[in-house]
């Protein structure tokens, strides 16, 4: 089945200059290997559709299961440079919480946020 | 020796609330309470105001208020006081913690201030280039306001064991006001990757706050938190080896749980195996965080490797203005009225010949917040602001955008909302860049006040 990220993963963003860092975290063991193999840096640039200008980098953390994306030109020139409202890019974190994952239909009681999958 | 420290968070930046310093300060048991108050350009933009602004002190605006809420608890409990309050003039915040010593009834209370981190006049001749870009730091000759060092924690560790209870620094590396403690009280060699890597990782996640308790945190339905209304700042208890707990007051909200911990891990975080800071080089990727108790967070096994033999600096230049301005519609076809009102606007800055390096028109509502990576299908909203910025050269050319926009009251389209009247519509732009100076090359000082 096909389920947005916001059920299996949590997600956090930070600045640094015009560097955005999106740090995604499962909430479940089992859905780590899901965010490894499906939420590659590609993918996730892609997803954020220009939005992010520079490269992305991808970090595995697997002592807490997560990833670390760092997306270079993702904060429109830098902090106190950028005409973006969200200059700091704290919101930037929950856009990727929209991303479509497949989750093998065994996990499904595991899914996080059960009444608000659609 | 002391088995364990307590050590809590006092601010997490400038504008954070006061109250659960205060509560850490009364309820939290403390051996130490640090505090955190300074952005990127926090340094920078005291400059510009001390210029223009012969009243401000250049010290944290909000130093008074901080300091009437924690002295009494602080002073009751013996608890220190490790602050980065001093922004770009720590003796005046020094001093101005020992008028209050001296007003609440404290006195012979010691209270260091440590400088040595500003070096705007010599910075271009002790770097080389600029890390974002690769320029030489030359380039920045002309807009250069400010220039500082993020200094370690030894400064700090320093004035403590010259027995001062409050030390008032300008920039130090924000987990480093968090570590100093450690160093001291548990003896710490400086060159004990190991040690400060745990110490400094500990401190990292103290440093923002309630970040780790909650803050920053909540999504109803998917990650929820009791009383979200009612934070308390963390509480770290860290034993001899860098090992700590955190955990908050009993009876604040939030939660310190696996996820608020991981999250905030890698919060600001590149390579989670080489987080650079002044004093040690954190490994993030040997943590072990375990949950002990209700609210309750065990860190463990943090990694650290040998300092680099440089130090960040920060250069903050004058780089322009923005200028920005906002206005309303709403009912059916807002969105329309909304798009023909941008087309509007991009026409007048044509006829008006706005110098622009760039210029952005959104629709709050839609894609102000995520611009181009907003869903394509994303629903029409009832509501939209029309927030339209540019960045210019000059501040004559930013005040043409909410100029224009003025325009759209009378001039504009049908049922157009706007704020009338309205704040300031342009600001300066501070630019920060980085660079690295030699480690050798910078020498803190500290001096010494009494109550």
């Amino acid at each position: 089945m096909k389920v947005k990220l916001q059920h299996i993963a949590h997600a956090r963003s930070g600045d640094k200059g015009d560097i955005s860092n999106i740090a995604v975290f499962a909430y479940e063991p089992e859905f780590y290997p899901l965010l490894k193999d499906q939420l590659t840096g590609d993918n996730l640039k892609a997803f954020y559709n220009g939005a992010i200008k520079g490269p992305v980098l991808r970090y595995l953390v697997d002592n807490v299961q997560a990833l670390n994306f760092v997306c270079h030109g993702a904060l429109g020139g830098g902090v106190s440079r950028s005409l973006c409202l969200d200059n700091y890019g704290k919101a930037l974190s929950a856009a990727i919480l929209g991303f479509e994952i497949e989750v093998p239909e065994s996990l499904r009681s595991k899914l996080h946020g059960q009444n608000l999958i659609i | 020796m002391k088995k364990t420290i307590r050590i809590g968070a006092g601010a997490a930046w400038w504008g954070d609330r006061v109250e659960p310093a205060q509560l850490n300060a009364e309820q939290g048991d403390l051996d130490y309470l640090c505090f955190e108050t300074m952005a990127e350009a926090t340094v920078s933009a005291a400059q510009v105001r001390a210029r223009r602004d012969p009243t401000f002190q250049g010290y944290d605006t909000y130093l008074d208020d901080r300091m009437k809420a924690v002295l009494p608890g602080c002073m009751k409990r013996g608890t220190k006081i490790i602050s980065n309050q001093g922004w770009i003039n720590p003796d005046a915040a020094a001093q101005r913690v020992v008028h209050w010593l001296k007003e609440l009834g404290y006195s012979g209370v010691k209270v260091a201030s440590v400088n040595g981190s500003l070096i705007t006049d010599k910075v271009l001749s002790l770097t080389d280039k600029i890390l974002e870009n690769g320029e030489p730091t030359h380039t920045l000759k002309e807009s250069l306001i400010s220039a500082e060092v993020y200094l370690g924690a030894e400064p700090i560790v320093e004035a403590l064991r010259q027995g001062a209870q409050v030390v008032i620094t300008g920039r130090v590396a924000d987990p480093s006001l968090f570590m100093a403690p450690m160093m001291y009280e548990f003896n710490w060699d400086p060159a004990d990757a190991k040690r400060l890597g745990q110490g400094m990782g500990v401190g990292h996640l103290m440093e923002c706050g309630a970040q780790v308790t909650g803050g920053y945190f909540s999504d109803p339905g998917f990650k929820d938190v009791p009383d979200p209304w009612n934070f308390g700042f963390p509480i770290a208890e860290v034993s001899e080896d860098g090992t700590a707990v955190l955990s908050k007051v009993e009876g604040t909200g939030g939660a310190i749980n696996l996820q608020t911990v991981k999250e905030q891990l890698l919060y600001e975080v590149h390579d989670p195996a080489n987080y650079l800071t002044p004093d040690v080089v954190v490994d993030f990727t040997t943590a072990e965080l375990r949950e002990v108790g209700v609210n309750k967070v065990e860190v463990k096994n943090i990694g650290g490797k040998t300092r680099t033999p440089t130090l960040k600096v920060s250069m903050g230049c004058t780089e322009g203005f923005i200028g920005e301005d906002m206005f309303f519609y709403a009912g059916p076809g807002a969105l329309r009225r909304a798009e023909l009102a941008k087309k509007i606007l991009n026409e007048r800055f044509r006829i008006v010949k706005l110098k622009a390096d760039e210029v952005r028109i959104d629709f709050l509502g839609i894609n102000a917040i995520h611009g181009a990576a907003t869903p394509k299908d994303a629903p029409e909203p009832y509501e939209v602001a029309v927030r339209v910025a540019a960045r210019t050269k000059t501040r004559e050319e930013a005040i043409k955008v909410g100029r224009e926009v003025d325009g759209m009251a009378v001039s504009g389209i049908a049922h157009t909302g706007k704020r009338v009247p309205h704040a300031e519509r342009t600001r300066e732009i501070i630019g920060v860049w980085s660079s690295l100076v030699a480690r050798e090359k910078v020498i803190p000082s500290i001096k010494y006040f009494e109550s």
